[in-house]
């Protein structure tokens, strides 16, 4: 057992007034979930005690888990309160899951990003519910007058052998309460874990298969107004004048005006990227009407000017420069040619690079290029914002709920203590909704109707003011001596506006001669995280590079792969390796011998791939097909290292999206420029993977350790892209060096 | 604005709305039926579907003065407790992440074996092609769907 200190304070225990306090009662129930299983029908209880603020039982025995991170479909909702449930020592059929609003005094980073929800959430929420089984424990001591240390609990009972007494939860529920909050309490062995490591249901399941309300999209109240927004047609214009006569007329519409989600004065922070600061609003009763009024709307544009801005990075500051006029995806395409010929910065060295070079016997040089994504959330962004001069009570999907609260805060003029967030079950994120700008928005619009609102971007508003994945380059060389040996390696890449580099990650550290440069040219295309960001773009590049390498080398490619990483793990080169050698060459083994790589069938083709990211490592097999000229994925093998695995079939799904999610944008979506304009804004242009495109099969297997839990929702992204590539290649005899591969040119949709 | 009376999941509700809006919006927004979804609004992704006497159609495609006393099912409707055997094969494979797509893709799937009970791999995919999944629940969805047609 391994004993922990507490770090529950006193506030997690006072019951928050906002709850009491109506306004949004409506959603407290409405974002609980009700899935109830046979033993939750044996009626709710009468009466509910708060142990901590993660969790409260009923008399009758039934416990209520807050879960406190945003869900944007990464399962968190299901997995967190798990943890919590497993410490507490309750039969999983007696909980029930409800959505925490934002409450930065009992719970720490509600956030959803970087993989980082179930690793950076281990112990706190093991440790609510440890304290909650102490408590409980304390109070049946109490109630029968014994020591402490000779009660156990198990499945919801309270048993003192020696005695014969025994008890559920609920009846010293009350009594718990009031005891002292532990100093320390003691976790569980791993082997004793019941509930972790065994697949639990997604708690939402029956309320999204029967389309009860759960999305921000869904949320409504009484004398709630539709908004929507007009922003500039094409990055680097903005707002002029607006002449609302003949929309303001139409049927339903209760307002037609122009607004900016910032001041003048207001110093950006991490997550205000905002494309468009300042655009039109529609309010009217009904989104057909706004939508038909936004139609009429007359709107002037103009070029906006080159702007240079502070952004607060969570105490650094950067300095953002955006450059004016209108982009192309042609002049992009020419930065990359220009950057080829460029040298970069340098960033990491090893050896003489320069020199292994020019005596090499062999120099392979290929460039691989991606283009910009929108993140394309099945749900476009959205949300619900009542502001009075009193309060503001916001609702719907957010990632960053904690953050926001400070802009909304700003903006308003209002403590964040007359600020409410409460989070909705989100139709996806993908990183989208780290940036809330749609936020702020939403509460400037109430504020200025002085009425509930809901803010719906439609699918054009969503992907035409976007966040964007930026646009990426690397060029890869290596050199081999006249023995086909591979003597030294060297990475140039960069993007708009930012570099995709990972300079001390794989196969840095495993290659004495070893150089990385990157560069970064300006655009005023908004760009942000999108699934793991950067390794969305580097992993596909640098896998599909030492696949052609290991070939050059007359080697098999994983073969290859496990020879660098044994370098990396017995005398690696450098200090500042961001990787376990031996965790990864785990994956591959895995995924080697799950795969069959050495016995397969010779009419499949197959390519693989391995990467490290959000402190996880994957790797794939992917077998390929071709039929009437069309690659066909028959199956991918998956092997993950992250650690324990919470809910292991969730987990299992997750990965099968990452590997879907990889196929389709390497494959097939792009958002190309026109004069500043992008070129795709609904799915007829935008093209996603659908049904007939993704793999047949997909088997995941994990690395059964004991190490704490890593990031599990990107990490299966990235790789799949260069295994993908590489059995492309098997297949057809070409290579794929840009994205999307279906058309392979540089930047074109 | 026009009176209409429309016929979902077996009951009758009265209306007076624009002729030209979407049934995807009625519902929503008049009727209160969240459960179906807007996604794109141009018939591309799906997250509307709806049966419209029991065939799947796109609900934002779909303008309430071209309905009349035909039959409208939404999601809602599917089944009273929730246990149309799609629905069942839904849960028993914890198909959804963000589940956003998933009222649609059950919609669409409950139609394709209404009309075809048991459907091959590639029948599957061409009934289904129509309905994105931006979580790439997509092996799932064909496996849940097999599970329905033999139960
Ligand atoms: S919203 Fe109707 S098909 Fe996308
Ligand atoms: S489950 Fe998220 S879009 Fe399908």
């Amino acid at each position: 057992m391994k004993t922990i200190k507490t770090s529950i304070g006193r506030r997690s225990f006072i019951k928050r007034s906002t709850l009491a306090g109506g306004g949004i009662m409506l959603s407290f129930n409405w974002l609980a979930s009700c899935d109830m299983s046979p033993s939750q029908v044996k009626a709710l209880p009468k009466e509910w005690f708060k142990i901590n603020g993660f969790l409260k039982i009923g008399e009758n025995g039934l416990v209520t888990v807050m879960s406190p991170n945003p869900e944007i479909g990464q399962n968190v909702k299901t997995s967190m309160p798990m943890l919590v449930a497993e410490e507490l020592d309750v039969d999983w059929n007696d909980v029930i899951v409800e959505q925490a609003p934002l409450n930065t005094s009992v719970f720490k980073r509600q956030l959803a990003g970087g993989s980082q929800s179930i690793r950076q959430g281990w112990n706190s929420l093991r440790m609510a519910g440890a304290t909650a089984r102490a408590m409980l424990v304390q109070a049946a001591a109490q109630t029968w007058g014994v020591d402490a240390s000779e009660i156990t609990t198990s499945n919801g009972q309270l048993i003192h052998r020696a005695s014969g007494s025994k008890s559920g939860f609920g009846p010293m529920a009350s009594l718990a309460a009031e005891m002292e909050v532990p100093e320390e309490v003691q976790l569980k062995d791993i082997s004793d874990f019941k509930i972790i490591g065994s697949s639990r249901k997604n708690v939402d399941g029956t309320k999204i298969v029967t389309g009860q309300p759960l999305y921000g999209l869904d949320y409504s109240t009484d004398n709630m107004l539709i908004a929507m927004l007009v922003h500039p047609p094409a990055f680097g214009m903005q707002l002029k004048s607006i002449d609302e006569s003949d929309a303001a007329n139409m049927p339903g519409i209760k307002k037609v005006f122009t607004m900016k989600t910032h001041l003048e004065d207001y110093s950006l922070g991490a997550f205000d990227n905002d494309a468009f600061n300042e655009v039109a609003v529609v309010v009217g009763d009904s989104t057909w009407e706004v939508m038909k009024a936004k139609e009429a709307l007359k709107v002037e544009w103009e070029m906006s000017p080159a702007k240079k801005e502070e952004l607060n990075m969570f105490g650094r500051t950067r300095t953002i420069e955006t450059p004016a006029g209108l982009e192309s995806s042609e002049d992009h395409r020419l930065v990359f040619e220009k950057m080829a010929n460029k040298k970069g910065k340098v960033v990491r060295k090893d050896g003489t690079p320069e020199i292994m070079f020019s005596k090499a016997a062999k120099i392979i040089e290929r460039t691989y290029t991606c283009p910009f994504l929108a993140h394309n959330t099945m749900e476009p962004m959205n949300f619900y914002a009542d502001v009075t001069s009193e309060r503001a009570n916001l609702a719907g999907p957010i990632q960053t709920p904690e953050f926001m609260e400070g802009s909304i805060s700003k903006r308003l003029g209002m403590d964040k203590e007359k600020i409410d967030i409460q989070m909705t079950r989100m139709g996806g994120g993908f990183g989208r909704r780290l940036y809330g700008h749609f936020m702020t928005e939403a509460a400037v619009i109430s504020k200025e109707m002085g009425q509930p609102v809901k803010l719906i971007y439609s699918r054009e508003d969503d992907m035409t003011q976007g966040t964007y994945r930026p646009a990426y380059q690397a060029i890869y060389r290596a050199a081999l001596d006249k023995d086909d040996k591979l003597i030294a390696f060297h990475v140039k890449t960069g993007g708009i506006p930012e570099s995709p580099l990972a300079a001390n990650r794989f196969p840095a550290g495993a290659i004495d001669h070893y150089l990385a440069e990157e560069w970064e040219e300006k655009t005023n295309i908004t760009v942000g995280a999108f699934r793991a960001p950067r390794s969305n773009f580097i992993a596909g590049a640098e896998q599909s590079f030492l696949d052609e390498v290991a070939e050059a080398m007359g080697k098999d490619p994983i073969d290859f792969r496990l020879e660098l990483l044994k370098k990396a793990e017995d005398n690696p080169v450098g200090e500042n390796n961001d990787y376990e050698a031996s965790r990864y060459a785990g994956v591959v083994k895995l995924v080697k011998e799950k795969s069959n790589w050495s016995g397969a069938d010779s009419d499949i083709h197959r390519g693989t791939a391995a990467y490290y990211c959000h402190n996880s490592y994957v790797a794939n097999v992917l077998d390929l097909e071709m039929q009437n000229g069309n690659p066909v994925v028959k199956k991918v093998y998956c092997a993950i290292d992250c650690g324990i695995v919470v809910n292991p079939d969730a987990a299992v799904n997750l990965a099968e999206g990452g590997v879907v999610d990889g196929i389709g944008h390497a494959m097939y979506s792009a958002l190309t420029f026109k004069d500043g304009a992008p070129e795709q804004s609904n799915f007829d242009k935008y093209r996603l993977i659908r049904h007939s495109e993704a793999p047949k099969e997909i088997e995941v297997h994990f690395v059964d350790n004991q190490i704490d839990p890593t990031g599990l929702g990107e990490p299966p992204f990235p790789p799949i892209m260069g295994a993908m590539a590489n059995a492309i290649y098997k297949a057809t005899g070409v290579r794929r060096y840009n994205q999307p591969f279906i058309t392979d040119k540089p930047l074109a949709g | 604005m026009a009176q209409f009376e429309l016929n979902v999941n077996g009951k009758t509700h009265e209306l007076n709305v624009d002729p030209s809006t979407p049934i995807l919006w009625v519902l929503r927004d008049h009727l209160k039926l969240v459960g179906t979804k807007y996604g794109c609004g141009i018939a591309q992704c799906g997250a509307c579907t709806v049966h419209l006497n029991g065939v799947a159609v796109r609900s934002c495609q779909l303008p309430v003065s071209s309905v009349g006393n035909n039959q409208l099912t939404t999601i809602e409707g599917l089944s009273e407790k929730g246990d149309h055997p799609v629905q069942q094969a839904w849960l028993e494979h914890d198909v959804p992440q963000c589940g956003y797509c998933q009222s649609g893709q059950i919609m669409s799937a409950s139609a394709l074996l209404e009309a075809n009970t048991n459907p091959s791999d590639e029948e599957i995919e061409s009934a289904m092609n129509g309905n994105i999944c931006r979580c790439g629940t997509y092996t799932r969805i064909k496996a849940a769907i097999k599970t329905a047609a033999n139960s």
